[in-house]
């Protein structure tokens, strides 16, 4: 059954309000099973060994000792795992190679950065674990590292893949580097752009790689029965996308790994990929018994995945009147040890607010050695957006333009080329901008070495396959079934649009998030794509169901199901037949199951197509210390698209949240790297993500621009909040202090080295 | 694979029994909220632990000739939570409350905080600006010792083998005497001190500073005692020209390290700062104090 694709005239009520989490109380009392909360009788402890080195080529590994230890079940080098084919599958922008994470699973031919994995043991208890990796002996020739990526750009810079030729160079280069991939989009003849312009500014920007920064460590537990199919209970944002990787890394039939989402401590997008899940699996297919794997708060620094780090250069051109008539841009974007950086959603981005008639961008994605990058909130955008969106500020300033008008003036609409090809589709973007202009707060005076800053961000937001199954039960409540891990409250919103869409209360519906086995596929949750698109197979479902129960009231009034209509959650004579007989209420069908055929349940599948972006715009104002470069906000309001917002109170949560990382992101969050490539902050005290304290109250503005592709005109909007805080932050403490800070994070010794150069 | 013994002796002289016939690395239990974490990190694997919890004289704060008391394993919050205390000395007792959490204030202590020996422990800058005596016990008996003097150098202290800080007495204080600690960190709380500054003055009727003491935290090896940095006020009305001077001597006393929490050059800078604002902050108090 369709999805109408009308933006519904009818008063929705359920929609839109903010009920407590169906999950919530498991939660705040302490029972909620996050990863590490399994156990199974007979279980094993998995551990990793990791690489003391950020750069070596493995000589020799003997394992030999650690296999003869008492208690050691299982130990598992490269050598147990399949070698994969050398291949980029997948659509471009989100790519996987085997052949590289195999390597990231656990190294081959050489370890590309400290605290890469090598071997995994199970044993009997952590303590034997423990001691059985000491007695692993590995042999390395220890190479030369590039942490940088300029440096790791440089012609003579150590090579992590001595046989990595840049792809999207035509010719292909002869010489290798570690330059993966080039990517170039054009719109336009940027240099008839410039050559208009009455004014232009270039600046060149670096940011530090950040982590994702989730509070629960990867966690899972592994089991195989003796027939070879094997269970995995695991702290994922997408469980069937660990049972595609898994079974390919451990050549397994699909079927026969059953993978179950856990309770999630946070995710963020670093919970995308796989790195002791296949270990488990193996080691439990190896010693016959359950394995539980876990990794420490330096195990998570030190082996997964940050976002890139980033070293750009932008050019803008503009008339004196504010309007832009040139941009481009060059964004270098670290991948860490594998090729893989969201360079390319940088250059899709990075302009994508902005109607421009002529611009290029430029992406190289470069490896160095350091882990792997990983999805991190709008994976990309955040990066591009603080270059492109601190020029925009000089543009402002240069041309005397306030620069809330200045994005006003070249706002992207319906029509609007995008910088890849297609138009925009949907509004949103102008409103945002509306909307902090009106808040009287833009306008407020300040004070003595205070500063203001704004800036706009663009994330796509996602579609793609979804399943949901919605069964009725006997007393009238209903259980919706989908594939989709919660890790921002998709249980409530699924749950709400559940109980709008059958007339129900919304205590009445019980959302689960059902095993790879048991529900139809669906793909990770990520690009904010599951109350959108999860959202519509649930809806989806429901209308199946909702015709199902026409079909069971028809049965019983004895007429036919075409004169029987659904509304307020009764089914109701009409028609021919209006009036006929009392309407009856879903629980009065349900209770009636047996005897008008059997269960009601649906299933739907969507493969969507039809998101709409997210648009954020944000201001701060900032107090800077001048004799200690300390900045403290005291104000930040956020507006953004959201299209239509299902549960108002989570929606905030998540405006809260990406303002918050962004904060932590552009203050304090970096990778500190001793001479010899090794992380030496890799916990949460030196790793300084912001606490309650450092955080101003952050007002959020939300903004209803319905997706007409929508039945409740629902948008993606977990992650556009994220991209403007690092621009917003810079440009307020320019405004604040006079001075542009252009390097990430802008801690207080670079703060105070701005102020002090003259 | 290594054993750990676990011991709670309930008196003092079984607890200084045990340090002085332990073999292997031995470690004194309070919160545990350095020891327990250097532990699960692999940096540390005693033989022996003593949780020292469960002995009354280390665990109470006491009134004594007008002054206090303090077992060195009384938790943080307990002193933060204590109304006379705090009001006595307000600066120690910020430079407590700054440790941690307040979850890990109610298992940290003052006597851990300062035997752990980090240069960068918040309460010991203040503890030593406000001239505390340490207590301590050992094999030949009791001894009393400045807390300037326990600590050497990172991870290392002045205690003999045995001995263990019991408690800490601050004296009855005169009027028109205030403290106040300030540190410098990146993040508002859960940090570590990128610099630290204490200062403890007293004031004369008509608001001339008549004793001073300055202490600087992570600037050193040590907290350092400066008596450049006291001589500055002492004599002044803490007017702004003391207060520059104050500050010249705290940032020419500091001699700090580049590491991962901050630059040399940038913590010499700050901790002069740092140090000029403790003092106007308790300059007046001291003022308000009668």
């Amino acid at each position: 059954m369709d999805t109408p694709t009308s933006y519904p005239e009818k008063k929705l009520k359920v929609i839109g309000t903010s009920p407590v989490r169906p999950d919530g109380v498991p939660k705040v009392t302490g029972l909620a099973q996050y990863g590490a909360d399994f156990n199974l009788p007979g279980m094993l402890w998995g551990k990793v060994l990791r690489s003391p080195h950020a750069h070596a080529r493995i000589r020799s590994l003997n394992t030999k000792n650690a296999e003869a230890l008492p208690g050691v079940k299982a130990v598992l080098t490269a050598a147990d795992l399949p070698e994969q084919k050398f291949a980029y599958v997948g659509p471009e922008r989100i790519a996987v190679n085997y052949w590289h994470m195999t390597r990231n699973i656990l190294a081959r031919e050489k370890v590309l950065y400290e605290g890469h994995a090598i071997v995994a043991v199970a044993a009997t208890s952590q303590k034997i674990a423990d001691e059985a990796l000491k007695l692993i002996e590995v042999e390395y020739e220890v190479l030369p590292h590039v942490i940088d990526v300029d440096a790791a750009m440089a012609s003579d810079a150590p090579l992590l893949f001595e046989d990595m030729i840049t792809r999207g160079i035509e010719p292909p280069p002869a010489k290798a580097s570690n330059i993966s991939k080039r990517i170039e989009y054009k719109l336009g003849d940027i240099d008839a752009g410039f050559a208009a312009a009455d004014e232009i500014v270039e600046m060149s920007f670096k940011t530090a790689p950040v982590h994702q920064g989730y509070i629960e460590p990867h966690a899972c537990i592994a089991r195989t029965d003796s027939d070879g199919q094997s269970e995995l209970w695991v702290s994922t944002q997408g469980h069937f996308v660990v049972r595609t990787f898994v079974a390919k890394l451990l050549n397994m039939k699909t079927g026969d790994l059953r993978v179950h989402a856990a309770e999630i401590g946070g995710a963020f997008g670093g919970k995308t990929v796989v790195y002791l899940e296949p270990l488990a699996v193996a080691l439990s297919r190896k010693s016959g018994h359950p394995v539980k794997m876990t990794m420490t708060r330096e195990e998570v620094f030190k082996g997964s995945g940050p976002t890139s780090g980033a070293s750009m250069t932008i050019k803008i051109g503009v008339k004196k009147d504010g309007k832009i008539v040139a941009a481009d841009a060059l964004f270098k974007y670290q991948a860490g040890a594998f090729p893989g950086s969201p360079v390319m959603n940088g250059c899709m981005c990075g302009f994508a607010p902005y109607d421009i008639a002529n611009m290029r961008t430029i992406g190289y994605d470069v490896v160095c050695n350091r882990p792997k990058a990983v999805a991190y909130r709008a994976p990309g955008s955040p990066i591009s957006a603080f270059a492109v969106e601190s020029t925009l500020d000089a543009v402002a300033k240069k041309i005397g333009m306030d620069p809330l008008q200045l994005r006003l003036k070249n706002t992207a609409k319906i029509g609007t080329p995008l910088i890849w090809g297609p138009k925009h589709t949907h509004a949103g973007f102008a409103e945002t901008l509306q909307a902090l202009a009106k808040h009287p707060g833009y306008n407020a005076p300040l004070g003595k070495n205070q500063g203001r800053g704004m800036a706009s961000g663009y994330w796509f937001n996602g579609g793609g396959e979804s399943s949901a199954t919605v069964s009725i039960n006997e007393d009238g409540t209903a259980v919706v079934a989908t594939g989709s891990p919660d890790i921002g409250g998709s249980r409530a919103s699924t749950a709400l649009m559940a109980a709008e869409a059958l007339g129900i209360d919304y205590d009445r519906v019980r959302p689960i998030i059902a095993d790879t086995n048991s529900v139809g596929y669906t793909q990770g949750t990520g690009g904010s794509r599951v109350t959108y698109a999860t959202g519509k197979a649930v809806i989806n479902a429901c209308n199946k169901v909702i015709a199902e129960l026409c079909a069971r009231a028809a049965k019983i009034w004895k007429i036919e199901v075409e004169d029987v209509i659904w509304e307020d959650g009764h089914a109701r004579p009409a028609g021919k037949k209006a009036g006929a007989f009392e309407p009856l209420s879903l629980k009065a069908i349900a209770a009636q199951r047996s005897a008008t055929g059997g269960p009601v349940t649906a299933s739907a599948a969507v493969n969507d197509g039809g998101p709409a972006p997210g648009f954020s715009t944000q201001f701060c104002d900032v107090e800077v210390d001048p004799e200690t470069g300390a900045v403290k906000i005291l104000r930040w309001v956020a507006a953004q698209d959201v299209g239509r917002a299902v549960h108002p109170a989570y929606v905030e949560g998540q405006i809260h949240g990406g303002v918050t990382q962004g904060i932590g992101w552009a203050l304090n969050e970096e990778y500190i790297y001793d001479k010899d490539g090794h992380l030496i902050n890799a916990g949460f005290l030196d790793y300084r993500m912001p606490v309650c304290s450092d955080l101003p109250m952050i007002e959020t503005l939300i903004v209803e621009i319905p997706n007409p592709n929508h039945p409740y005109g629902v948008k993606g909007m977990a992650e556009a909040n994220i991209v403007p805080p690092m621009a917003a932050l810079a440009n307020a403490i320019h405004n604040a202090v006079g001075k542009r800070l252009t390097d990430l994070p802008m801690s207080p010794p670079k703060v105070l080295a701005a102020l002090s150069a003259r | 694979m290594s054993e750990l013994r676990y011991e709670a002796p309930k008196t003092l002289e079984a607890a200084v029994a045990l340090l002085a016939g332990a073999q292997g690395l031995t470690k004194v239990l309070a919160g545990g909220s350095d020891l327990l974490v250097q532990m699960r990190a692999g940096r540390i694997e005693p033989a022996l632990v003593i949780d020292i919890k469960g002995i009354p004289e280390m665990t109470t704060i006491t009134a004594e000739n007008g002054g206090f008391r303090v077992g060195a394993a009384v938790p943080c919050m307990e002193i933060v939570e204590h109304k006379a205390f705090a009001k006595t000395w307000p600066g120690l007792t910020e430079a407590i409350a700054l440790i941690g959490s307040i979850q890990v204030k109610g298992r940290a202590s003052v006597g851990g905080n300062l035997c752990n020996a980090s240069p960068a422990a918040d309460s010991v800058p203040a503890l030593i600006a406000a001239g505390a005596m340490a207590s301590i016990a050992g094999p030949k008996g009791k001894r009393e010792a400045h807390v300037e003097d326990i600590v050497t150098g990172p991870g290392k202290t002045s205690l003999a083998k045995g001995e263990i800080v019991t408690s800490f007495f601050l004296a009855k204080r005169p009027p028109h005497a205030a403290d106040a600690y300030l540190r410098f960190t990146p993040r508002t709380e859960m940090d570590i001190a990128v610099v630290g500054a204490a200062v403890n003055l007293t004031l004369d009727a008509k608001g001339v500073c008549t004793d001073a003491r300055v202490s600087l935290g992570a600037v050193a090896a040590t907290a350092l005692l400066v008596a450049e940095a006291a001589a500055a006020l002492i004599g002044s009305s803490v007017d702004d020209a003391a207060l520059a001077r104050l500050e010249a001597a705290a940032s020419a006393a500091a001699k700090p390290i580049d590491d991962k929490r901050g630059t040399k050059e940038y913590r010499i800078k700050v901790v002069g700062v740092m140090a000029r604002r403790a003092a106007t902050i308790a300059r007046d108090r001291a003022k308000g104090n009668p």
